[in-house]
């Protein structure tokens, strides 16, 4: 995988004589880059990294606050809050985004935070599950991401979940659409480039969800993906499709090692 | 060796059933898997149409992935520069380039603007129609011809 250029920028500014800035910034994206593996914060520009570094400013944390109220509260037939069960979330829920997407054996299915957060809802406190997208979900699925932040992602591949994971790949490499685009084209191959106005990153999955400052909100992964299909020319999976739960686990596994980076900050 | 475009296969049908296609395309051949010399409209297109065309994000959209000199803020660096293009290559391999670049690198991530087969998933509008019409094909290389160094 290409260096992302910014790196370059870096080393010019340090013969310019900026060197305390270009040590500065390179020691604040290591924590983004394993080996060759490098987050999408890598490629940001140096104000979306600062919106992202400080949790004040971070437009993420609007939901992330709101994801805390709702843990507490109860809801549905069984009269139950996330925190009955589960008590402090920063406990019983640190790490666990890091494990996702995983294979819950209960129902023979590879699931994603989003569709166990649904589960929980629908099993264990007999509510309704929160529509995709919907600002419940996206404030929950902050919540309980951000007690995984700098934890290493590290999804099981072995077992039922193999040929998932095949298929993800398989996905990552298929070319979509009239434009006749795979992943692997834009985030693989030209990885590093710009093309138009966007910085072509690794397509790595550990931040979400994402404040996009395109869209002025926080988006999930799944929304990402739809968006990059449809951006191919290409008829989009639905939402929680068996495609897009394949291909999450994929840049999941991709991406191994990478530290949970949610709520990130994005173009 | 003269290759014929897969599109030739519709020359064979009777004619009655090749009308009713409102949008297939014309057949073109492919010369030493490297040109396509006839233009594909049997005239030669209008350069400054194809600047238009060229820059237009719902048309050739180059500039995603190409620096041409066109007064745009964005242009994208995952092909070569074009400007002088017209210096490296001629007519008929800059009208192959457009309709499949496929031919010469089929790992390219450059779209094959005048075919409609061997492609997945595409949006249902888009369905058998491909990127760009013959006659923009045509406006395309001709403004391509005014990129000499
Ligand atoms: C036409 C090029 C293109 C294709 C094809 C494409 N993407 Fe993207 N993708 C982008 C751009 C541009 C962005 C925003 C900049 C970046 O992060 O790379 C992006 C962002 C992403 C991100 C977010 C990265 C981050 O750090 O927030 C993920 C994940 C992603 N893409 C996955 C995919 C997957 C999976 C596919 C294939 C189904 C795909 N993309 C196909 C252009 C593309
Ligand atoms: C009635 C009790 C109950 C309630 C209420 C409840 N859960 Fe759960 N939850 C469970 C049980 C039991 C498990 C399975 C534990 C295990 O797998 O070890 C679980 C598992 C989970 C997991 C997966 C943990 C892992 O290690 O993979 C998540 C995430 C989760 N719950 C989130 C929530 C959220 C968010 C809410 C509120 C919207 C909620 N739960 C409400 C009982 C509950
Ligand atoms: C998705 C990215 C992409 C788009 C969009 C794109 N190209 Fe390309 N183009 C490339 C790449 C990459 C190459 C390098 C050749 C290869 O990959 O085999 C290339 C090569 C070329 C070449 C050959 C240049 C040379 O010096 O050999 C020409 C001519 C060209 N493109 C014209 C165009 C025109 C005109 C358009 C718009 C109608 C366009 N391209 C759109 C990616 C793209």
């Amino acid at each position: 995988m290409r260096r992302p250029s910014h790196i370059a920028f870096a080393l010019t500014l340090a013969v310019a004589g900026g060197a305390a800035f270009a040590q500065a910034q390179s020691e604040k994206d290591a924590k983004y880059r394993v080996g060759d593996k490098y987050t999408g914060y890598t490629y940001a520009d140096p104000t979306t990294q600062s919106m992202q570094d400080d949790d004040y400013v971070n437009p993420g944390f609007l939901w992330v606050q709101e994801g805390e109220k709702l843990w507490s509260a109860a809801e549905g037939a069984a009269g139950k809050s996330c925190a009955d069960c589960h008590g402090k979330a920063q406990e019983s829920m640190k790490a666990v985004g890091a494990l996702y997407p995983k294979w819950q054996e209960k129902i023979g299915k590879l699931e994603n935070v989003e569709q166990r957060i649904n589960q929980c809802r629908a099993d264990n406190m007999k509510a309704e599950p929160w529509k995709w997208e919907s600002p419940a979900l996206l404030a929950m699925t902050a919540y309980v991401q951000l007690q995984s932040r700098g934890q290493p992602v590290d999804v099981a591949v072995e077992g039922p979940v193999k040929p998932h994971l095949q298929n993800g790949e398989r996905l990552f490499y298929m070319r979509h659409g009239q434009l006749d685009l795979s992943c692997a084209n834009c985030h693989e191959d030209n990885d590093g480039k710009w093309m138009r106005g966007d910085h072509l990153g690794q397509a790595m999955a550990n931040g979400f969800p994402t404040y996009r400052l395109k869209e002025q909100t926080l988006i999930s992964l799944q929304f990402r993906l739809i968006g990059c299909v449809r951006d191919t020319r290409a008829e989009a999976y639905p939402y929680g499709s068996d495609e897009y739960l394949d291909l999450e686990l994929y840049l999941a596994h991709r991406g191994k090692g990478l530290p949970v980076e949610a709520p990130s900050v994005r173009r | 060796m003269r290759r014929l475009g897969a599109i030739i296969v519709s020359a064979m049908l009777p004619v009655a059933a090749s009308v009713a296609f409102a949008d297939e395309l014309v057949k073109f051949a492919v010369v030493d898997d490297n040109e396509i010399r006839e233009s594909l409209t049997g005239k030669p297109g209008n350069p400054e149409e194809g600047r238009k065309a060229a820059a237009n994000r719902g048309l050739g959209n180059c500039l995603a992935c190409h620096v041409m000199p066109i007064k745009e803020d964005l242009q994208g660096d995952v092909g070569p520069d074009l400007k002088g293009v017209a210096s490296r290559l001629k007519e008929s391999e800059l009208r192959l380039r457009l309709v499949n670049p496929k031919l010469l690198n089929p790992q390219t991530a450059m779209p094959a603007f005048y075919r409609t087969d061997g492609l997945n998933r595409v949006r249902k509008d888009m369905e058998g129609k491909p990127i760009l019409t013959a006659a923009q094909i045509e406006d395309i290389v001709a403004y391509l011809l005014t990129l000499k160094e």
